[in-house]
């Protein structure tokens, strides 16, 4: 037995003939929590539908607990799915929705309206047991659609952009109980969002998906501070990417001039992709750096300002807690440790894929 | 006030043509050749209890066969890719673009003594037969007649069922037969009160197939309300009071059908 509870092997996913999914290869831990990550229309409700057994992949193994179960149908599968658009039951009331899955297995009435309040507390509607679905608002609907899955304790719960539809506060609340009762009852999660930040401090490992491609597996940290590629870095949070050369390991020329850093490995005289953080970077008087450039903009954010300088030939965003003078002349300043060195990726998957995700 | 000037014209055309000839149907039934009131006719009705009773008795069973042949075919349906499933909407549909007398002509010849299957079944030295002039063709031309109608409308309401909600079902355990019973019956419901009501009504009332598969032994309702409209038996008030109480009649066999749809939120799924 594999300690892997879910074993992707080359999955291919193709819908008219086009490749929805490309080759995915992933392994999933038990009582793991994974989040797919990417932007919209990637392939990550697809990629849950093949865990799922709601779609066949085209070609490829999908492995449960050591065991192939393509073709096994979703009934048989000890997973369940809160879906994208709920799939609520309209024929049903809050409570009958949540209590379907126990019933189905025969779980005594008694046994089930213990687990069904728990469940109601949990989401916040404790007292909404007699509503009908249909009188219920698109978040309320959401926090069903969690309970019903949830309730059932599968091993593996699937769950697609669950709080999306919820507000800030609330949402953060769920976060939090999602991510005790995963601990809790030791469900694997497997778990959607295009929000970058919920991925980063909920999961322990973070799929980063663009295109139908896995572009990185790894914590959360990894993924922050090692972006394997322009699109991971870009995505996972507002960044300067700049084009670079490695000249030798441990040195690299940015905008036509060396620095240090502390990566290797990437051969000499290759071009590369190199990613500086908006925190990392400090400003200082232009005298003291070998960047230099004028503030364009303040905005502040709340915890911080954000800044546009522009620079020679780029334009830096930078995060601190001071603000600069609009228009003042200003150096950029980071140490070594701040430069992230990536494999640059072809041009125009690089272009193409930043200003999707910028949309 | 302004908006409902837009309701206006529906207003006359329901004052004209159905509040109207409700009062008159109620009038005649309540007054004599001499225009003074009498429940003599609405009493003289009892008398046609068997006739009453037949009548249900052969919608009823019309009503039902018409169900159990139209729910499989309207799933096995929604579970086809849409170009097929118009395709067969229309196959269903194409009987009722023929006239329905002729239609009805037709099963004379097919079950005739001399019919052609009668005569088929002779070639293998089986028969004749009696199949015409029987109960059981009358119930065969109501559900020929009438099952469009039973399947257009659970059609029309399965065919709207969100397919993730069969997902969720399978999702929570549900094999297909389990997710036919506890998720696709009950949201069909609507469709199946409707398909009935459309089947039941016109059934309970028609004339012209007992008329012609049914023979003289058959008499229905709607024959004996022909009767005494056009018939021989000339006698208009008679043929009002037995509308009348066949009205009532249906109304609440409809009422108690409604009950049991009215009260499906949740309760008919155990
Ligand atoms: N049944 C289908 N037929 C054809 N194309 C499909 C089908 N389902 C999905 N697709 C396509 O597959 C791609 C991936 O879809 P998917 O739903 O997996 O995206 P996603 O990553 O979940 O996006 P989102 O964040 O918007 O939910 C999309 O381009 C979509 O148009
Ligand atoms: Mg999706």
């Amino acid at each position: 037995m594999s300690e892997n509870i879910i074993t992707l092997k080359d999955i291919v996913v193709e819908f008219d003939g086009e490749r929805i999914l490309d080759k995915i290869n992933l392994e999933i831990k038990d009582k793991e929590f994974v989040t797919f990550l990417g932007p919209s229309g990637c392939g990550k409700t697809t990629t849950l539908r093949i865990i799922g057994g709601f779609l066949e992949p085209d070609s490829g193994d999908v492995m449960f607990d050591g065991q192939r179960i393509n073709g096994v149908p979703p009934y048989k599968r000890n997973i369940n799915t809160v879906f994208q658009r709920y799939a609520l039951f309209p024929h049903l009331n809050v409570y009958d929705n949540i209590a379907f899955g126990l019933r189905i297995k025969k779980m005594p009435e008694k046994a089930i309206s213990k687990r069904v309040a728990e469940m109601l507390k949990l989401v916040n509607l404790v007292g909404y047991e007699k509503r009908s679905i249909t009188r219920l608002s698109g978040g309320q609907q959401q926090r069903v659609a969690i309970a019903r899955a949830l309730v059932n304790h599968p091993k593996v719960l699937l769950l697609d952009e669950p709080l999306g539809a919820l507000d800030l506060k609330l949402r953060k609340e769920m976060q939090i109980e999602l991510k005790r009762i995963q601990e809790q009852l030791e469900i694997t999660f497997i778990y959607v969002t295009h929000d970058q930040e919920e991925a980063l401090t909920m999961s322990d490992t973070v799929v980063v998906m663009n295109g139908g491609k896995i572009q990185q597996i790894g914590s959360p940290v990894d993924i922050y501070n090692e972006p394997t590629n322009a699109f991971v870095a870009d995505f996972i949070g507002e960044s300067n990417i700049l084009r670079g050369l490695m000249i030798r390991d441990r040195l690299v020329e940015i905008a036509g001039n060396e620095f240090e850093c502390v990566d290797s490995g990437f051969g000499e005289n290759t071009p590369v992709d190199i990613v500086i953080r908006p925190e990392d970077i400090t400003l200082v008087p232009p005298s003291e750096s070998k960047l230099n450039g004028i503030v364009e903009s303040v905005i502040f954010k709340g915890v911080h300002y954000e800044m546009l300088i522009e620079g020679y030939d780029f334009q830096w965003i930078v995060h601190s807690t001071k603000a600069a003078e609009k228009g003042a002349s200003v150096g950029i300043s980071f140490t070594p440790d701040d430069i992230h060195i990536m494999h640059r990726m072809k041009d125009d998957d690089v272009k193409e894929e930043i200003a999707e995700n910028e949309e | 006030m302004k908006n409902k000037l837009p309701a206006a014209p529906y207003l006359v055309w329901m004052i004209v043509f159905i509040l109207v000839p409700l009062i008159m149907v109620a009038y005649f039934a309540f007054t004599d050749k001499d225009a003074h009131f009498t429940l003599d006719y609405v009493s003289n009705v009892a008398q046609y209890t068997p006739i009453f009773v037949r009548s249900i008795w052969l919608a009823l069973i019309s009503t039902v066969i018409c169900l159990f042949i139209a729910y499989p075919l309207a799933y096995i349906l929604i579970g086809m890719n849409t170009n097929i499933q118009s395709t067969m909407l229309m196959i269903v549909m194409l009987p009722m673009w023929m006239n329905f007398l002729l239609r009805t002509y037709a099963w004379m010849a097919l079950l005739g003594n001399n019919g052609l299957i009668n005569a088929l079944l002779g070639l293998v030295g089986l028969g004749p037969f009696k199949m015409l002039n029987t109960e059981g063709a009358v119930v065969l031309g109501m559900v020929y007649n009438y099952l469009p109608f039973m399947i257009l409308p659970i059609y029309s309401v399965m065919v709207k069922i969100d397919k993730s909600v069969l997902e969720a079902a399978a999702d929570l355990g549900c094999n297909p037969a389990k997710t036919m019973l506890k998720v696709v019956f009950p949201l069909s419901l609507p469709g199946v009160f409707s398909g009935i009501t459309m089947v039941f009504v016109p059934a309970i009332s028609t004339f012209i197939i007992s008329r012609m598969l049914g023979g003289g032994g058959n008499l229905l309702i709607g024959d004996l309300i022909e009767m005494q409209f056009l018939g021989n038996s000339y006698n208009i008030n008679l043929g009002a009071a037995i509308s009348l109480v066949l009205m009532v009649i249906v109304l609440l066999i409809m009422t108690i059908l409604n009950q049991f749809g009215a009260d499906d939120d949740g309760v008919m799924v155990i």
